[in-house]
């Protein structure tokens, strides 16, 4: 996390993750100092593993390495007992009137967002994808100013862009979606401590307990499974571009890299300092493993897009490579559920 | 992942920004640094592209062919699936479908057609004399 870009009132904060930076800086923003990428992420249970059944993202398996968008923000400003409010519009018009409103009064907001007509980012990475996060922290020149967290510098957009990107329609459309805390309270370390034992304990239960097999650390496997079959059932060409959209899930901008998992023990080691409590820094160790591996297992991957690995023996061995994180993940996640971290 | 292990290698992000990853410092903490990208991921997005290509040039010739409408193919080009274009025009998703027919295209509404065009971000014109 960088803090460097300031304005008069409001810091632009780069993150690896758009909803985490969000999150991060529209709570420091309120006051909240404390506040950084980790602490948002692991308070708002954000790892997670799924493999949608039935569903394909552009044309490849639809997998998530994190939590469903806009949890992180409500999960954590919940635990730390902030107020927010959250609209969504059926109408452009009064969507763009609210907005206006809220920047007239001077407060930093966040909008869902579609990235296919973002103007700024390189075409390369404008697929419909409609959970981008950024922040509207004020107007100048008839272009609002824009703090996207993924980006080392703030930014803008005319009338016209934001509400086109506001607007933009398919799977997860925004509608226009606006969110910002209302009233922020002094808050107290024992509250930090909660929110954390509560995000880590509602983290065990989603990687852990959830029922089905294709989510938690049980889905790991499952995609294993189905990389097993990708190249008998789909054919070489097609089975590569379904490695590559895991890898591009895994490791793109927005993960921090192995798929969220050295976000998530950079958490274990704040916590392990919130919390006096040295084992949640070698359960960070076991996180900082298991994102290792998930980047060996993207090394591999790429071995077959790039055409060099063909055999079915390399489909397999990818597979068992996921087996082997999936333990490493699992048996973190019981040591995690064993500490009885409290409530 | 080590600090002196981020790689350090520009694809298609750099023009814009460099991005934040989490690593382990000299002390075996955490913190963030600055990566300009990883050719792993960089030929992940490649290959998505070249896929992506190959769909348009085939909906460009099943519409020079006549199998399908200019509609299908600028879906393709925008990066569309149907419930994409469905949600722009306000369609559902059976008419969108039924539109990919050159003989249903052909006798489209006005109206219709500006729907199409807009979402596309083309005019009308350039939606009824396709041109390959």
């Amino acid at each position: 996390m960088n803090i460097d870009s300031t304005t008069d009132a409001f810091h632009h904060v780069q993150t690896a993750h758009c909803e985490n930076g969000v999150t991060t800086a529209l709570l420091r923003y309120h006051g909240l100092d404390f506040m950084t990428e980790p602490l948002a992420f692991g308070m708002g249970s954000g790892l997670f593993y799924i493999q949608i059944p039935f569903l394909t993202i552009n044309n490849g398996p639809a997998i998530s390495f994190r939590t469903m968008p806009g949890a992180i923000f409500k999960r954590t400003c919940r635990s730390l007992g902030v107020e927010v409010t959250r609209k969504k519009f059926s109408n452009p018009v009064a969507a763009e009137a609210f907005l206006d409103q809220k920047v007239k009064e001077g407060v930093p907001v966040g909008c869902q967002v579609g990235v296919f007509h973002l103007t700024y980012f390189p075409k390369e990475y404008r697929f419909h994808f409609n959970a981008h996060n950024l922040i509207v922290y004020g107007s100048e020149d008839n272009r609002y100013m824009i703090s996207d967290p993924v980006m080392e510098d703030v930014t803008s957009l005319s009338r016209e862009e934001l509400t086109r990107v506001r607007f933009a329609q398919g799977p997860l459309a925004p509608k226009g979606h606006i969110y910002f805390p209302e009233s922020v309270k002094k808050i107290s370390e024992d509250t930090i401590r909660k929110g954390i034992v509560k995000g880590i304990n509602r983290n065990v239960r989603d990687m852990l307990r959830i029922p089905g097999n294709f989510a938690g650390v049980d889905g790991i496997r499952h995609t294993a499974g189905h990389i097993r079959k990708w190249r008998d059932k789909l054919g070489l060409k097609k089975a590569s571009l379904y490695l590559g959209q895991i890898v591009r899930m895994q490791e793109e901008i927005g993960t921090g890299g192995g798929g969220f998992r050295f976000l998530y023990g950079a958490f274990l080691e704040e916590a392990a300092a919130y919390m006096q409590d040295d084992r949640l820094l070698q359960v960070s160790e076991d996180f900082t493993k298991a994102g290792d591996m998930w980047r060996a297992s993207a090394i591999k991957m790429a071995g077959v897009y790039k055409g060099r690995l063909t055999e079915q023996k390399d489909f397999e061995e990818i597979a068992d490579m996921l087996v082997d994180i999936r333990l490493v993940e699992k048996e973190a996640f019981q040591k995690l559920s064993r500490f009885n971290l409290g409530k | 992942m080590k600090k002196e292990d981020l790689p350090q290698e520009p694809g298609a992000l750099s023009r814009l920004t460099r991005e934040v990853c989490y690593v382990k410092n000299e002390d075996g903490k955490y913190e963030t640094a600055l990566s300009d990208g990883w050719n792993v991921k960089k030929d992940a997005l490649d290959s998505a592209w070249v896929e992506v290509n190959e769909r348009i040039e085939e909906a460009r010739k099943a519409v020079m062919n006549g199998e399908k409408s200019p509609i299908y193919y600028f879906m393709e080009l925008r990066l569309m699936d149907v419930g994409v274009l469905s949600g722009y025009t306000g369609n559902f998703t059976f008419f969108t479908k039924r539109h990919f027919k050159p003989s249903v295209f052909k006798d489209l509404s006005e109206r219709q057609l500006t729907k199409y065009a807009s979402a596309f971000d083309i005019t009308v014109s350039e939606l009824k004399n396709f041109k390959g």
